[in-house]
């Protein structure tokens, strides 16, 4: 079981012959990922890694005879909302966007029309998703190998608004014996396709997923959003968060924004200090420092 | 980027929303003018990036040209919560027979923007909403759809407002509504739109915040009709040198991306460090173990050696810098071996021992062997991932507070 990905799970890659997607391209391929095709407008008829390129998402639906589960998208911010729209509209379920700087309202758009299509959104602003031993899914832990360093199968899903904390923390739950089930780096800005709620049902329908465990921080309505969901719907899993940039709470740091888009603090509401309040109300462990993490998950899986 | 409000009523009106006869002045000699044609009482209005105008005595009335003129220069002087004014606006006093609140916000969770309309204007909305709610519509707008007018009526009929007050003020919202879309904006503010005393309806104060990342296809507004200057980026405070070089060094080169703050920070140690989760993290694994960082940084993707080198640089020549730690969560595409050539070349160049310089490093990921040798044979400590970045942090800041000591 996992969330989201598969063994069978097939996606293009949208911007394909651009040099980070070249990488991500490699990258998935050789972690075992199914790669069945990639866009890139006016490049048909190129391969990159093997993979055959195309002008358009339909001529890749065409070239592979039947729907494409996903596609990573990895073009300039400009470009970004036609390219998701039209992987949308060509009947595909789940999407990646690793591209950054989008306005929100393209980002709100594409959403808006996922939601109507019964589409899923991860990013923007992320690194994708792993289900470890089965399926990568964006430029997540990075080459293969090393992707396998950080990431060994077990039961802990990871989210994480830090593409670069996903790993990190996967990576001391794999040393803890721990181990994942799936990480999914959900993005950094003030809106994405997925926020920690919205991902929860599906850690709960999987039986491999015991604990969850995220990665948060100041801006926005995401961790109260959580603390909402875990009190309404009785979640069987326990969770772990941690908060960086508590420093943020400063009084010279207001309406500054650090690392993310999505991480300023406007109002009393966005602050580290406010969201570790409701996020332990709501009965999940904040752990003050990064290398608690897999003790404290431990000791929530046991009781 | 915010504007300030003769902008904002300048986007106002471009929609189509009525405005009173105001002008935007610089000198007193303009504001006379202006309130000669205006010809009648007027306010003038400190036109600076502040709240707490009216407190700080920002807003004066005036009943005749050269009161206006007197006004003006006292407020061209007066610095509010530390920002001197761009300037005044000079605006006919309305006779305001009631006061509405008309704004367009994004929520975030419903990933929609929200309405918001009230009839109880002029005031704090957030009180309104907590102490009345039922005094405030609110609805959101799709992303995909116009914004039909009949939107904006539910929102402000919601309230009980009705009659000629109904229909006058549902062109205005959906309006605002309409501009917040086309313009990228994350906040438009009408507060107050005043009904006047013969019925007809002017926004008497706006407030407009545009997106960053789209100021770059929102040129025509900006340069075109409200013609700020490309290097008018109003940034919450004024970029310290730190700052500025670093992101001149940023921009000289396309590989990789770096980012250096120090608006805060008074520390000792430097840090250079990265990315962006990774970053957050780390500024407060130093900070909590004791440590006094003396600025924030990011290297994200996979700059260059001149890249890495300039930020170590810029980060070692900051006052009162005494050692660095250069430091990341575990990495997928940044090469290792180029981050630790940059850092010792910077050590070097400004001759300084790497051994003694650099606190620690911690950087786990591809090429990490590669990395490790260059920074043996300078005798710099690293660890690797079996080291946290809790305990990465705290090393640093005990070899910091041992030299200290």
């Amino acid at each position: 079981m996992s969330v989201l990905l598969n063994r069978d799970t097939t996606f293009i890659v949208q911007g394909i012959t651009g040099r980070e997607a070249i990488n991500l391209t490699r990258e998935c391929l050789d972690y075992g990922s199914k790669i069945v095709g990639g866009v890139t407008p006016g490049r048909k008829g190129r391969e990159v890694h093997g993979v055959p390129v195309f002008d358009t998402v339909a001529q890749a639906v065409e070239n592979h005879g039947g729907p494409i589960d996903g596609s990573v998208v990895t073009v300039p911010p400009g470009f970004t909302k036609d390219a998701v729209l039209e992987a949308i509209e060509n009947g595909i379920k789940l999407i990646v966007i690793v591209t950054e700087r989008i306005p929100r309202g393209d980002v709100a758009q594409m959403v808006e029309l996922a939601d109507l299509r019964g589409a899923r959104i991860i990013g923007p602003n992320c690194l994708g998703l792993i289900v470890p031993e089965v399926c990568k899914m964006g430029g997540i832990g990075g080459p293969a190998k090393d992707a396998a360093k950080s990431y060994e199968p077990g039961v802990i899903g990871v989210m994480s608004r830090s593409g670069g904390m996903t790993t990190e923390i996967s990576s001391s739950l794999t040393a803890a014996g721990l181990g994942v089930s799936t990480a999914i780096s959900i993005g950094g800005d003030a809106i994405i396709g997925s926020t920690y709620a919205e991902l929860m049902p599906y850690f709960e329908a999987d039986e491999q997923t015991e604990a969850i465990v995220i990665y948060t921080e100041p801006g926005g309505r995401m961790e109260a959003q959580l603390s909402e969901w875990v009190q309404e719907n009785n979640s069987r899993l326990p969770i772990v968060a941690f908060m960086a940039g508590k420093f943020m709470d400063e009084d010279e740091m207001q309406g500054m924004s650090f690392g993310h888009a999505g991480t300023i603090v406007e109002g009393k509401e966005d602050s580290a200090t406010e969201k570790i309040a409701r996020l332990q109300a709501a009965g999940i462990t904040v752990v003050e420092r990064i290398d608690e993490i897999p003790d404290a998950v431990k000791e929530k899986i046991a009781k | 980027m915010r504007f300030y409000e003769y902008e904002a009523r300048k986007i106002v009106e471009l929609a189509g929303i009525p405005v009173t006869k105001y002008g935007f002045c610089q000198t007193a000699d303009e504001a006379r003018e202006v309130a000669e044609e205006i010809d009648g009482p007027v306010v003038i209005k400190s036109q600076v990036l502040s709240g707490g105008r009216m407190k700080a005595g920002g807003v004066q009335f005036a009943d005749t040209p050269d009161e206006a003129a007197d006004h003006a220069a006292t407020i061209l002087d007066l610095e509010i919560n530390g920002l001197m004014p761009r300037g005044v606006l000079v605006d006919p006093k309305a006779e305001v027979k009631r006061e509405y609140y008309v704004s367009v916000v994004w929520d975030g969770t419903a990933k929609k923007p929200l309405m918001l309309f009230s009839y109880m204007g002029g005031i704090d909305i957030e009180e309104v909403a907590e102490e009345h709610p039922d005094y405030v519509g609110r609805a959101h707008i799709s992303n995909l759809l116009p914004v039909f007018d009949f939107e904006a009526k539910q929102v402000i009929a919601a309230t009980g407002v009705t009659g000629s007050q109904l229909n006058r003020a549902t062109p205005i919202l959906a309006r605002l509504a309409r501009l917040f879309l086309k313009y990228d904006m994350t906040l438009a503010e009408i507060n107050p739109l005043a009904e006047l005393n013969d019925g007809s309806f002017v926004a008497l104060d706006a407030h407009m915040d545009m997106e960053e990342e789209a100021i770059g296809r929102q040129k025509q507004l900006l340069r075109k009709e409200l013609k700020i200057a490309e290097d008018d980026t109003r940034d919450n405070y004024e970029p310290s040198d730190f700052e500025r070089n670093v992101k001149a060094i940023d921009g000289a080169d396309h590989r990789g991306v770096i980012q250096g703050k120090d608006h805060g920070f008074k520390g000792d140690l430097g840090l250079v460090i990265g990315a962006g989760g990774g970053s957050l993290t780390l500024t407060d694994a130093v900070r909590n173990q004791g440590g006094r960082p003396a600025n924030y940084s990011e290297i994200g993707g996979n700059p260059s050696v001149a890249k890495a080198c300039g930020l170590a640089k810029e980060v070692l020549q900051k006052d009162g810098v005494e050692k660095i730690a250069v430091m990341m969560s575990i990495v997928s595409n940044t090469r290792v071996d180029i981050v630790a050539r940059g850092v010792i070349k910077a050590c070097l160049e400004l001759g300084l021992d790497p051994a003694e310089t650099i606190a620690i490093f911690r950087i786990p990921g591809a090429w990490e062997d590669e990395g490790f040798e260059i920074l043996d044979k300078y005798g710099v400590e690293y660890c690797d991932r079996s080291v946290s970045l809790w305990d990465a942090a705290g090393r640093a800041v005990a070899k910091i507070q041992g030299e200290a000591a």
